[in-house]
């Protein structure tokens, strides 16, 4: 009981890394707390399920095998999470921030009045002083994102209400396996127990996934955009630089906001968590929701025509100019000192 | 075949010109310093609505909104675009409400308006990008849910087909009605204001506006009835107000500090070419390109 639960998203029999990644930060918390860590898994054909988790440091791990449960779909995924909830009263549960996670968190919590809260950079085990009513809540899961404006990260907190749920973006957190031979005792629910024929009330007619076209994710290299490239036309010289140098293009809010590229290539806290050998931020000011996406980068160039831009300083290079100044010079010296 | 369409908008600051006076000391937005625009997606989520209505006659759209006195510009703005009435839900114990608190009192609202097919509303609003209040509200009012909509398709014999974009990937999808539908960026922009439609309502207050206002609107609203906005207090959906604003409110603002990041020995590079050169010949030769 008050354990730990990870809910995990598996397409076609894979876990998805954000699970996996979750369920590395929720070991680490259980370890804290003196909990079990404990997974869930809804879909189909779900027979691998178990060697791909265990290896995480699963102690349990729940498993509704069931046709109808996959493609997922919103009333089905939430009957199991709410009942398997109202039975195991976990203290904590872990979800991505994806188009499942963030379908499936707000119907299980706004069910179970236990509060979420979303798109967390970092999650920490802490005490909370209640001065009003005179009363200490021991060992709350502080939930932390970065809110309003820019420049203010928040600490979350949810004393009274259980499950404390939290979503987390894919790349947020590492991943790690504990023990690639660890053992836990794997559950098998009888689906009909949790979901109503009513809850099957959206079916899905089509459907097309693929793999994500860039790979910014493990890319060692990236060049990313802001607002201050100004124009469409000048962010193709980014792509320019990335074509030369080996690299792959990435870009803030405000640039995809603005239509410079596409929303897939958004780094920070709303978009991709990267860590590349090398970021060459151009034309980004460096909102801390942005920085929180790449401050983990181990050498970072700004570009931008503003010396006074936030974000240098954190950079290990600084160079004060417009985008289309600087880039086709690093275009040009890199051909040059590499012949 | 017509339907009743109710479509959630929310009024909010405009993050991309935020100051330093944004967050009070309890760790709430502080609304007042900041402009307030019709949030983004709320307006695809209008867009969609009102093509329903284009395309099956008879089709009202329903605009509820939640928030201070002056979130009446949305039902307006809504009016101006197409919309047939508008509700405003405004009460000081609505105040520094989460996310659950919020679909609370909204959810209690649409019990309050009753009949209704779909209920429309940005996939999130862009002052705290949770995503939640959508799905909140369907789970409240017992129905399903299609989130990360880009277009409607069509609605048949009860059940609405929906293209959704996700972050791999397209689905169709088919639910039966009611349900509600959450709308991306990548639908659609709403159409513009109609001149029109201006015409009929710029004169469009709630009481709260008519008593603040210079000139005297009884005559004009007893003629034209449709020009006034209700305003709904807590009382009047009938909600708890326990489960109101920040007393209905799971979660809570622990801290709020303000970043300051661990500065680097940075070191600076005019853009001339032979310091462009040199940084590159640094680069190649640490290996961190090439």
């Amino acid at each position: 009981m008050n354990n730990l639960f990870v809910y995990c998203e598996i397409e076609e029999g894979i876990v998805a890394e954000v699970s996996l990644e979750l369920l590395t930060k929720g070991r680490s918390l259980a370890n804290q707390l003196g909990c079990k860590l404990e997974a869930v898994v809804a879909g189909c054909d779900l027979a691998n399920v178990g060697e791909q988790l265990f290896p995480f440091g699963v102690d349990v791990l729940h498993v509704f095998d069931d046709k109808r449960l996959f493609p997922y779909t919103s009333l089905p995924h939430t009957s199991i999470l709410i009942k398997l909830f109202q039975a195991e009263e976990p203290q904590i549960a872990l979800m991505g921030a994806t188009s499942i996670g963030r379908d499936l968190g707000p119907r299980v919590s706004s069910a179970l009045t236990s509060g979420l809260t979303a798109d967390c950079t970092s999650l920490e085990i802490g005490d909370h002083e209640e001065k009003k009513e005179n009363k200490v809540y021991k060992d709350l899961l502080y939930q932390i994102r970065p809110a309003f404006g820019g420049n203010i990260v928040a600490t979350i907190i949810n004393p009274a209400c259980r499950p404390q749920m939290a979503t987390v973006r894919e790349g947020v957190m590492k991943k790690e396996i504990v023990d690639a031979n660890y053992k836990g005792e794997t559950i098998q629910h009888n689906v009909n127990e949790f979901v109503n024929d009513t809850d099957f009330v959206v079916e899905v007619i089509e459907r097309h996934m693929e793999k994500s076209k860039t790979n910014i994710k493990g890319a060692p290299i990236i060049i990313a955009g802001g607002y201050g490239v100004g124009s469409k036309e000048t962010f193709n010289l980014l792509h320019d630089l990335a074509a030369v140098i080996g690299g792959e293009v990435g870009a803030s809010r405000a640039a995809v906001d603005a239509g410079y590229t596409e929303h897939d290539r958004q780094i920070g806290q709303t978009g991709i968590t990267v860590r590349p050998k090398l970021y060459i931020a151009c034309g980004i000011s460096g909102q801390i929701q942005h920085i929180a996406g790449m401050q983990e980068s181990s050498i970072i160039i700004s570009v931008n025509n503003d010396p006074a831009a936030p974000i240098n300083a954190i950079a290990d290079y600084v160079i004060t100019g417009t985008v289309e100044e600087v880039v086709p010079k690093m275009i040009k010296y890199y051909k040059q000192n590499t012949k | 075949m017509s339907l009743k369409i109710i479509v959630l908008a929310k009024q909010v600051p405009d993050t991309r010109n935020v100051g330093k006076d944004a967050m009070k000391a309890d760790g709430t937005v502080n609304r007042a310093a900041l402009p307030a625009i019709f949030n983004p997606e709320d307006l695809n989520a209008l867009e969609q609505a009102l093509r329903l209505k284009d395309t099956y006659p008879g089709t009202t759209v329903t605009i509820l909104t939640m928030g201070p006195g002056r979130a009446a510009e949305v039902i307006r703005e809504g009016l101006y675009r197409g919309a047939d009435e508008g509700f405003l839900l405004t009460d000081r114990a609505f105040a520094g409400a989460d996310t659950l608190a919020t679909s609370y009192a909204i959810s209690m609202a649409i019990r309050k308006i009753k009949d209704y097919d779909l209920i429309i509303c940005g996939r999130q609003a862009i002052d705290g990008d949770t995503a939640q209040v959508g799905p909140q509200v369907a789970e409240k009012l017992g129905i399903s849910q299609i989130t990360y909509a880009e277009e409607i398709r069509k609605v048949e014999e009860g059940v609405i087909t929906v293209k959704r974009r996700l972050e791999r990937g397209i689905e169709v999808v088919a639910g039966k009605l009611p349900i509600v539908v959450t709308v991306n960026s990548s639908a659609p922009d709403c159409r513009p204001r109609n001149a029109r439609f201006i015409q009929k309502y710029k004169h469009a207050k709630t009481v709260t506006e008519k008593q603040t206002a210079v000139a005297d609107y009884t005559e004009l609203f007893n003629i034209r009835p449709y020009l006034n906005l209700e305003e709904w207090s807590v009382a009047d959906v009938n909600a708890d107000v326990k489960a109101c604003g920040l007393s209905g409110s799971p979660t809570k603002v622990k801290k709020i500090e303000s970043v300051i990041f661990q500065a680097k020995e940075s070191k600076s590079i005019a853009p001339t070419d032979d310091e462009m050169d040199a940084l590159m010949k640094e680069l190649i030769a640490n290996h961190t390109i090439g």
